[in-house]
């Protein structure tokens, strides 16, 4: 059926098709926003918090000690992180050598078949982050083996780590810069917020089904 | 559509001018929409050049749609996607069924999709035994309510909060009163979180699909749509054909003016952009992920140069908010479900003149829709074009249907009209029997409809040709 559907439906298209446009306006035309480097941690952080997002700026000496804040004012039991990402490491290390007040940190080490009942009853999910956006404010985040999907999604908090120097101007840059469209993800997703929703009488409420608290710990490297 | 009653759509406009809670309850939202549209695209310089740049893209996307299509199907075939082709509404709602009992599923969580809604797919589906669940908060509630979305973008826009508390308290079970918006949502988050866990297969539309990388965009702020591509083992999303755009590199200015024209953010809280299914080793995502490509009329609106540009419509919304139609008398007295400006084109096109080209006519023809069209959709001369044909009777129209207001009486008339005004002797007579007769013409047909709501026109004694005649052209 779908086949024959797809006969007649292109038989109708190629029968009207008109002369292709030549080029007109392109991406290229729109004017450039470009940030320096404060600028950039500046004004993601803004735009950020009036959605309500926690942005704190910490370096690669503080940021497990500001984490340790954050989960400790939440009074959080289960952390959940993946073993083999870019800041895997360092958790590891530190609920090595300071156990104390930290959660327990749950590994996102099988799949959601074997783990869905775990996932959907664990208090904060913690991601790295493949970059942001500052003109939009907003963060990038790629799905990989090492970082699932839904550890960003499920729990009620979500805990992500930027590096401050992967804070790209727009989306189109990075988009540019990166040569996305030579290969995208299986799932990429900007997250500007924790969830939220005006559909009753316009009125703003978060936390509806994603994360009802979104914290952003910007690891400035210089 | 078969499953449509027929639409008796001065009933419902004077219904909905006589509800006095609807017309408020629109009237905030809608003004407040346009205030944060306004706010959101402050410089209007810019502006111009972010419209023009999407109506380029949508145009030449249009221009070259076959082949998108194509390169569309391949790609996303290349990356393990499953692309099904629809004629029809019918065939549409047979494959989704078809996947869901393939995997013997009776559950299915959707996100927001205008498509699912044009296909009827909560009706079909439950007909077959499953359970299909809307999750986007204001879909839940219309669902809950047993109604259709009242505006594209926030479909639960015709109840206030008093209202939609007790749609839930009724609805849900053990459900206490509440009209704290918070708590409502907290009640709505732990009813459907049951919901995601247990569905067999998740449903989304899709904002924008790329052929150049077979990527779908998907944009939203609860986090039900990440729910919905992502939890359940199966993934369905829905388009219709003219959603397809060339590049990657177009998705940002198309986000920018869709997001901003449809609630008036610089971004939504989720942008979510799927390329395949769970790839070998990942751990969560969807193991499949099957995309349906409807038609239901689309490709008979793309064969007119002039109609094709309805298919630029990005289903923003903006168009409902400006609307001074739309805004006195809410979505569900459409009768579809399009409503507003873009419905008025859209379903007549879609469904035909004789069912719905009195939408045609609901408009002002005020322009507000097509300044504010973020791909600049020409929409009142689309609604021209459309009442033009429901009366042509020189059998050149083109949308099903045309010629149906085409009567002898009215032909008659614009004969004798056009008789009058190209032979003088004829025009003056005309003029003198107007004048004396005029105000004591029947209230009959037209004349009486004209006449309930308006002054009955004045015709005056001498016509302007022969007060020219006699006093001349002051400051000529």
């Amino acid at each position: 059926m779908s086949s024959q559907a797809r006969e007649r439906i292109f038989a109708r298209l190629n029968a009207a098709r008109p002369n292709p446009l030549t080029p007109g306006p392109g991406v290229g035309d729109l004017p450039v926003k470009t940030y320096s480097r404060e600028e950039k941690i500046e004004h993601l952080k803004s735009l950020m918090e009036a959605m309500r997002t926690e942005v704190y700026l910490t370096s690669e000496q503080t940021w497990l000690a500001e984490l340790k804040e954050v989960l400790k004012q939440r009074d959080v039991k289960k952390l959940l992180y993946g073993p083999q990402s870019p800041i895997g490491e360092a958790l590891q290390s530190k609920w090595k050598n300071d156990d104390r007040d930290l959660p327990e940190l749950v590994p996102y080490d099988k799949e959601i078949e074997q783990f869905k009942g775990e996932v959907f009853n664990i208090d904060a999910g913690i991601t790295s982050t493949y970059g942001a956006i500052a003109e939009t404010g907003a963060l990038i985040l790629w799905s990989s083996k090492e970082e699932p999907r839904l550890m960003s999604l499920v729990p009620p908090i979500h805990i992500a780590v930027l590096q401050a120097g992967k804070i790209y101007n727009t989306f189109l840059e990075v988009m540019q810069k990166e040569n996305w469209a030579g290969g995208m993800p299986t799932n990429a997703f900007l997250v500007s917020g924790p969830s939220k929703t005006a559909d009753i009488e316009l009125t703003l409420a978060f936390g509806v089904h994603g994360p009802k608290e979104l914290i952003v710990l910007i690891v400035d490297g210089e | 559509m078969a499953n449509h009653q027929a639409l008796d759509f001065e009933k419902n406009v004077s219904r909905a001018l006589n509800d006095a809670q609807l017309r408020k309850n629109f009237k905030f939202a809608m003004g407040n929409f346009i205030l944060k549209r306004k706010a959101i695209f402050p410089d209007e310089t810019e502006t111009e050049q972010l419209r023009t740049l999407g109506n380029a893209i949508k145009q030449r996307a249009l221009s070259r749609l076959p082949e998108l299509l194509a390169q569309l199907e391949e790609k996303c075939s290349q990356n393990d996607i499953q692309v099904h082709w629809a004629e029809t509404t019918a065939e549409a709602n047979r494959q989704v069924l078809d996947i869901m009992q393939a995997h013997q599923a009776t559950l299915l969580v959707k996100g927001k999709s205008m498509v699912s809604e044009e296909m009827h797919l909560n009706k079909f589906l439950q007909g077959h035994g499953i359970e299909a669940m809307e999750t986007d908060l204001g879909e839940f509630i219309v669902q809950l309510n047993n109604e259709t979305p009242s505006h594209i973008i926030v479909p639960a826009i015709h109840k206030n909060k008093d209202q939609i508390a007790r749609i839930l308290h009724e609805n849900i079970p053990d459900t206490p009163y509440t009209e704290d918006v918070q708590e409502l949502n907290a009640i709505a988050r732990k009813t459907l979180r049951q919901k995601f866990y247990r569905a067999g297969v998740g449903l989304s539309g899709v904002n924008l699909a790329v052929a150049e990388t077979g990527t779908l965009c998907l944009v939203e702020n609860e986090g039900n749509g990440r729910m919905c591509t992502t939890v359940p083992p199966v993934h369905i999303a829905l388009m219709g054909l003219e959603k397809v755009i060339e590049k990657l590199e177009e998705v940002p200015p198309m986000l920018r003016l869709l997001i901003g024209s449809a609630t008036g953010q610089l971004i939504t809280t989720y942008v979510n952009m799927i390329t395949s299914p769970r790839k070998e080793g990942e751990k969560d995502g969807p193991q499949e992920v099957h995309l349906i490509i409807l038609d239901n009329g689309r490709s008979n609106i793309y064969a007119d140069a002039q109609r094709r540009q309805t298919l630029q419509c990005i289903r923003c919304g903006t168009c409902l908010n400006h609307c001074p139609v739309y805004t006195r008398i809410g979505g569900h007295a459409y009768g579809y479900i399009y409503p507003g400006p873009i419905g008025k084109i859209l379903n007549p096109q879609v469904e035909g003149l004789e069912a719905a080209g009195v939408l045609a006519t609901a408009s002002s023809l005020c322009n507000a829709c097509e300044e504010v069209c973020p791909v600049k959709i020409p929409i009142p001369e689309l609604l021209r074009r459309i009442r033009n044909e429901s009366y042509a009777n020189d059998f050149t129209g083109t949308i099903d249907g045309h010629g149906y207001k085409r009567n002898w009486v009215e032909l008659g008339v614009w004969k004798a009209w056009a008789i009058m005004n190209t032979h003088q002797l004829i025009n003056a007579a005309g003029q003198k029997i107007m004048g004396t007769l005029g105000l004591k013409l029947p209230k009959l047909g037209p004349l009486k409809n004209w006449t309930r709501h308006r002054t009955y026109p004045q015709l005056a004694k001498k016509s302007l040709h022969e007060l020219v005649k006699e006093h001349g052209v002051d400051n000529e």
